[in-house]
Formats: structure tokens, C-alpha cells, sequence
């Protein structure tokens, strides 16, 4: 037994610290809450009107909003504007082969796009609050935009006007070690309808919403969890107390 | 005739004559006391002999989630990846069904992985116990076919191109190479022709190979019985008058009692992982598998599941500059080989042997060696009952030889394991050559090290 117990350390041991290669832009982190209902419509909301024009959520239906507490005439009065039944999945009016045309890329179906942008670097959500706020004037660019996180980006900066438009800035800068180092960063060049926090809350709520549609179950997930383990916590002392009681006559 | 000869079926209450009725036309008593009442196991087992009943509950799961997969899944190009999403959201409780699902894959392989270092532990594969050992190797095998098939079938980014370089592997093969991938994907690319036929081989196929294989596992168990971390027979010891091992107990109820324990732990562990952290940091769900697959877009990273990573890792490693390493050692394996016989054949065979693979290190491409030595890196397994040629079976009565083989076994493996979830780089390459060099050190000087290591006295019976 001791011989496996100092296998097994070693084992521990040897497991590489999962360092992961350093991204190379620092990711913001998403300041959302699963539980903050307000902020969930608001991000609906922001999501139906800004994002559905292009992009579609083709394995979401709209009745499933019931989970941020919206009945379903809410549903139907105030977030489908394209003639869709309450039931229906969030299809968009674009047709991806138009939007490979416009914008060189086919804009992609955003359901799970919380899921899918997570890596080791953050969360899916910290990758999309980083990039909805990282967008600058790029007259290079086809569209005149491009991203901080998401370099040469197809995307044009949908809500500039709330945001208004940032340009990159390269400044040189004295490091106390005693080299100048050249720092870029992002200058609000033209003001926005938003000030810059509200423009903040804004991307945020989207995020949520966005982060609740890749796994609506997963509030539930965490919930039902709970219960299981409880319940399995007490079958455990149970199962302990019988395999006791058994091998009590194991000599 | 065998009807009226059998005793009554006792101590089943109101039930005593039903099953009476049925025992008298159906081995049921018998399978019952051979498999489970009368089944005599050594009373010493330890944490690691969980494993196997753990690996059958895990089984067990994944077959029962599968069905219910089944009945809601699409094996189609166009809605595969829309059909999980589906179940993932429309089909009610569908999202449990799949993490267990998911869930279950991965730790089918850490509880399957910890089994199989149980039998390298307590020398569990030795003699009388070889065809345990080889059945449960074929298991191995048919998992991982089985994780393999079953991957493709989200149709995600990781899905599809993970297939598609596994499938391409098989191009390696020199002359029949090409064809063979071709027959095997059923189109020039991974398409819905290999969806539909990996959906078979993942729901019905391989399954049923599964089953019967541990069910010949079982019975090659029973018939030998079970090892234990003393290496002790227990069959060499036993009572006198009843004929019963005197350090085995019976299997029902002390070590089901005992393993129903281990599955309330392993459950626990379970729903921990699957409630809390499905995708358990991108190991179990990869987050580019939430991509669709795109056939015209190639991933930067394609890396398989942690499961296959050491192999993976063996694959990658084998590049030119590995040739000269592998020339070497093969040479130097068959100088050792010959150095330990005074058969001239023996000579001549390794000679000839080494000669042989070095011509062909040399001028097959590297690609073709990286597959075999993949494959070999898993076969080796089969043929470790022969490598071991220690006096004693267990870990406890080794000495210390056998023990730093086996540690350092163990830190190649994982080193293997962590170096294939990464991108390519220059150090990584060279630390996955020398993990690539242990893994099979381990197993090749294993007839030398096994026989010259010092070994403890065994006791005759078990330490308790």
C-alpha cells in the first residue's frame, strides 16, 4: 500500500501545471450574472435588435425567454419583429450566403458562440465583452473597423453610435526598468450615445444573454446539482454504514 | 431429469416457488453462487480494486444514456450538430442525458486507465491470470474504437477534423494506404457517409463487441479468480473441511456492500464534474466542438480527446531526427537479446530482426513509423504477461527497479498525455521523444530489469 500511495504522488506530481500559452491580449472579465433577470432582458433585448439583423441563433426558440421571466405575450410584443411564431427558432432574415458576399465571411450562428469562444485564456463571455468593446477606425479595413481581439475582423462595429468610435493609439512610453516600450491602446476618438460605463452595462447585459442562450439549462444544471448531492452525500454514509456492518465479521 | 435432482430455492420468502420453478429450467442458482454467493475473493483488496465494478457501472451508464440519445439524435451532415443542440435544449432533461453521456466518456477511460495500472501495481496479468489480462485489453481496444466512432457524432470542428486526421492515418499504410481510408470514410473527405456509418459502429457494432468481451472478462476472472496486492494464490490455501480459500470471502455480499460504497464515491466525484464543470476546462468538451464542422475551415489546433493524447503525442514525435534514436535502440535491443542467449538462432534472428527495421527506418517515411510505433505503443500491453520476469507479482515484493520503472513509466505517460493537448514547438518535441523513449524502455528492458531486480519474501498469506 505505501509503495502505491508514493506511485500515486508521483503521479500527482508529475501532472504538467496546465500552463497555457499566454494570449496575446489580456481578456476583460465579463461582469455578468446568470441570476440578474433585468439584466438577462436587457440583453435580449439589445441581442434581437443589434445582432438577429445578420446573425442567426438557429437553436434557440423564442418561447424558451419564458426562462428570463417573460410571458409569452411579452415575448411576442416586444422581441419578434420578423412575423415568427412564439416557437420558432431565432432564424435571421440574411441569408449567409449574402453575408459572405458583403462582408467576406457568412456572419456565424451565435447560439452557442459563448461556448465555443472559452478558452484557457477566460471564459467565452470574457472573450465577448473583450471584443464588442475592443472595435477601432481602421481605414485599411474593408469596413473601416477592426478588433482589438479578433484582429482583421469581417464584423463592422454594429453599435458604434452607442458607443461612438475609438481609434488605436500608439504611444511610447518610459518603462522603470529604463527602456521606452511602445504601448498601444484605445482612445475614444468621437463620443457615443452612451458614456462609456453605460456603453459597458450595455455589452455586458449582451454578454449575459448571450452566455445564458449558449446553455439555457445550465442555471437549472447548478440547482439540480445541489440536490443530487445532497442526496448522494446521504447514500454514501449509508452504503459506509452497511459495508461496516458487513465486514465487522471479516477477521 | 435435472429438474427433480436440483435442491429448492430457500431463503427467498414468498418468492420460493417461482424461483424454485425457474432454477429448475435455468442455471439461476448456479450462475448466482459461481458468480456472486460462492465466489470467494481475497479479503485484502484496496482502493485500487474499485475499478472494475466501477468500470461496469460507468458501462452500464453509458448504454442507458446512449439509448436515450439515440432516439433523439440525427446522424446527418446537415442536423447532426443541430440534433444535439436539440437535445441540449428542446427535448426535456436532454441536457442531463447528454453530460452524462459526455461525462461518462471520460471518466470510462480515468476509471478503465486506473484499472489496468491496478494490474501493473500487483502483477495481475501473470500467470494464471494472462487471459484476464488479454480480454481486458481487447476491451481497451474496443473503448477506445468506441470513444472514437462516438466523437465524430456532434459534428463539431473537433469532431470532424479530429476524424479526419485519424482516418488519414491510415494512409500511412504503404500500398494499401489510400484505399483504405477511402473504404474506411466512405467518400474522399469525412462526410455523411462516415457519419452514418460511425453512428452504426458507435450505437450497435462495437457495443455488442463490448458486452461480450467483459462478459469473457468475467468469466476468465472467475475461472482463475482474483489477483491481490500481496500476489498471494489464496486457492493454495484453504480450509480443510469446507474447502474454501482462508483468505477469501465470499463476493456477495462483503465486496458488493463494499463496492456499492465505491459508487457512491465515484458518483459524488461524477456529479460533481458533470453538474458543475460539464466541459471540465475544454478536456471532456472541447470548446472548438461547439463549432460546427466546416469542412473548408482547418482548426490552427487539432488536438484529440485527453484520452488519446500519449499516443498522439508518440505519433508526433516520431520525426526524421527520432529515426536515428529508434535505430539505436533497436540495435542495442537486439545486441541485448543476443547477449542473453547462447542459441546461435537467437543471434541470427536478432541480427537479422534489427537489421531489418533499421534498412526500414531509413527508407519508409518517418510518417509511417509514427503510426506504428502509435500503434505498438498500445499493443505492447498484450504481451506484458511474457515481459515480466519477476519472481513475485506484486508491487510490495518488488524491488526498487521495478518500482522507478514504473514510476517513471507513469510521468511519461502523463508528460505524453500533456504534450498532446499542446501546439508543436521545438522543447515540446524533444520532451515528447524522451517520454516516447521511457514508455517503451519501460516495457522492452523489462525481461532484464524484472529478472535482476532484488525481490522481498512473499508471504504465504495475505497481509491484512
Amino acid at each position: 500500500m505505501r509503495t502505491a500511495n508514493i506511485l500515486t504522488a508521483l503521479v500527482l506530481l508529475a501532472m504538467p501545471v496546465a500552463a497555457q500559452a499566454a494570449e496575446s491580449v489580456k481578456l476583460d472579465r465579463a461582469p455578468i450574472d446568470s441570476n440578474d433577470f433585468v439584466s438577462l432582458q436587457r440583453g435580449a433585448h439589445t441581442f434581437i435588435n443589434y445582432c438577429l439583423g445578420c446573425h442567426s441563433a438557429n437553436y434557440m426558440r423564442y418561447n424558451r425567454l419564458r426562462d428570463l421571466g417573460l410571458n409569452e405575450r411579452q415575448i411576442r410584443d416586444n422581441l419578434i419583429f420578423t412575423g415568427l411564431k412564439v416557437g420558432d427558432l431565432m432564424k435571421t432574415a440574411m441569408a449567409p450566403k449574402d453575408g459572405k458576399e458583403w462582408f467576406g465571411a457568412a456572419p456565424p450562428d451565435l447560439t452557442v458562440i459563448a461556448r465555443s469562444r472559452s478558452s484557457h485564456a477566460g471564459s467565452g463571455a470574457d472573450w465577448l465583452y473583450t471584443y464588442m468593446r475592443t472595435f477601432y477606425r481602421d481605414p485599411s479595413r474593408p469596413t473601416g473597423w477592426n478588433n482589438v481581439v479578433y484582429g482583421n475582423v469581417a464584423m463592422p462595429h454594429v453599435l458604434y453610435q452607442l458607443q461612438g468610435e475609438q481609434v488605436l493609439k500608439t504611444e511610447r512610453v518610459m518603462r522603470p526598468e529604463g527602456y521606452a516600450e511602445d504601448v498601444q491602446r484605445l482612445v475614444l476618438d468621437k463620443k457615443g450615445l452612451l458614456s462609456p460605463a453605460e456603453y459597458d452595462r450595455l455589452v455586458a447585459d449582451l454578454v449575459n444573454y448571450l452566455d445564458y442562450m449558449a446553455e439555457p439549462a445550465a442555471t437549472k444544471r447548478r440547482t439540480i446539482g445541489v440536490y443530487v448531492l445532497l442526496f448522494l452525500g446521504l447514500f454514501w454514509v449509508l452504503a459506509y454504514a452497511l459495508k461496516k456492518e458487513f465486514w465487522k465479521d471479516v477477521h | 431429469m435435472a429438474a427433480t435432482e436440483k435442491a429448492p430455492v430457500t431463503g427467498a420468502g414468498p418468492f420460493n416457488g417461482v424461483l424454485t420453478w425457474i432454477d429448475a429450467r435455468f442455471p439461476m442458482m448456479h450462475l448466482w453462487r459461481e458468480h456472486l454467493a460462492e465466489y470467494y475473493a481475497p479479503k485484502n483488496f484496496n482502493f485500487w480494486y474499485y475499478f472494475g465494478s466501477l468500470a461496469i457501472v460507468v458501462l452500464v451508464l453509458q448504454i442507458v444514456t446512449g439509448i436515450f440519445l439515440t432516439m433523439h439524435y440525427k446522424p446527418d451532415a446537415g442536423q447532426a450538430f443541430a440534433s444535439v443542440e436539440y437535445i441540449m435544449r428542446d427535448v426535456p432533461g436532454g441536457w442531463l442525458i447528454r453530460y452524462m453521456h459526455s461525462t461518462g466518456a471520460s471518466a470510462f477511460f480515468i476509471v478503465i486507465y486506473l484499472h489496468m495500472f491496478r494490474g501493473l501495481l500487483y502483477g495481475s496479468y501473470r500467470k494464471p491470470r494472462e487471459l484476464v489480462w488479454i480480454i481486458g485489453m481487447l476491451i481497451y481496444l474496443a473503448l477506445m474504437a468506441e470513444a472514437f466512432f462516438g466523437y465524430l457524432l456532434p459534428w463539431g470542428q473537433m469532431s470532424y477534423w479530429g476524424a479526419q486526421v485519424i482516418v488519414n492515418l491510415f494512409d500511412a499504410i504503404p500500398l494499401i494506404g489510400p484505399d483504405l481510408s477511402l473504404w474506411i470514410r466512405g467518400d474522399f473527405v469525412v462526410s455523411d457517409a462516415t457519419l452514418n456509418r460511425f453512428f452504426s459502429f458507435h450505437v450497435i457494432a462495437i457495443p455488442l463487441v463490448l458486452l461480450a468481451l467483459v462478459g469473457a472478462h468475467i468469466m476468465a476472472l472467475h475461472e482463475v479468480g482474483s489477483n491481490n496486492p500481496d500476489g498471494v494464490e489464496i486457492k493454495e490455501r484453504k480450509h480443510p473441511a469446507t474447502g474454501r480459500p482462508l483468505d477469501g470471502i465470499p463476493f456477495h455480499p462483503y465486496y458488493t456492500v463494499k463496492d456499492t460504497l465505491g459508487v457512491a464515491v465515484f458518483a459524488i466525484v461524477f456529479a460533481v464534474v458533470m453538474f458543475f464543470m460539464p466541459e471540465f476546462g475544454g478536456y471532456f468538451l472541447e470548446y472548438n466542438n461547439f463549432i460546427p464542422a466546416d469542412p473548408l475551415k482547418t482548426p490552427a489546433h487539432i488536438a484529440p480527446v485527453w484520452y488519446f493524447t500519449p499516443y498522439y503525442s508518440i505519433l508526433r514525435a516520431t520525426t526524421e531526427n527520432f529515426m536515428w534514436v529508434l535505430a539505436v535502440a533497436v540495435v542495442a535491443l537486439g545486441a541485448l537479446i543476443a547477449f542473453s542467449s547462447r542459441d546461435v538462432r537467437v543471434w541470427i534472428g536478432a541480427a537479422v530482426g534489427a537489421a531489418l527495421l533499421v534498412v526500414g527506418f531509413f527508407t519508409i517515411d518517418p510518417k509511417v513509423w509514427g503510426v506504428v510505433l502509435m500503434g505498438v505503443a498500445v499493443m505492447i500491453f498484450f504481451v506484458l504477461p511474457w515481459l515480466d520476469r519477476s519472481p513475485v507479482k506484486s508491487i510490495r515484493y518488488k524491488g526498487r527497479l521495478y518500482k522507478t520503472a514504473l514510476a517513471l513509466f507513469v510521468v511519461a505517460f502523463f508528460v505524453l498525455g500533456y504534450l498532446g493537448t499542446q501546439t508543436v514547438s521545438d522543447v515540446r518535441t524533444v520532451l515528447a521523444q524522451i517520454g516516447t523513449v521511457v514508455y517503451f524502455a519501460f516495457f522492452a528492458l523489462m525481461p532484464w530489469y524484472s529478472r535482476m531486480d532484488p525481490t522481498k519474501p512473499v508471504p504465504d498469506r495475505v497481509t491484512w
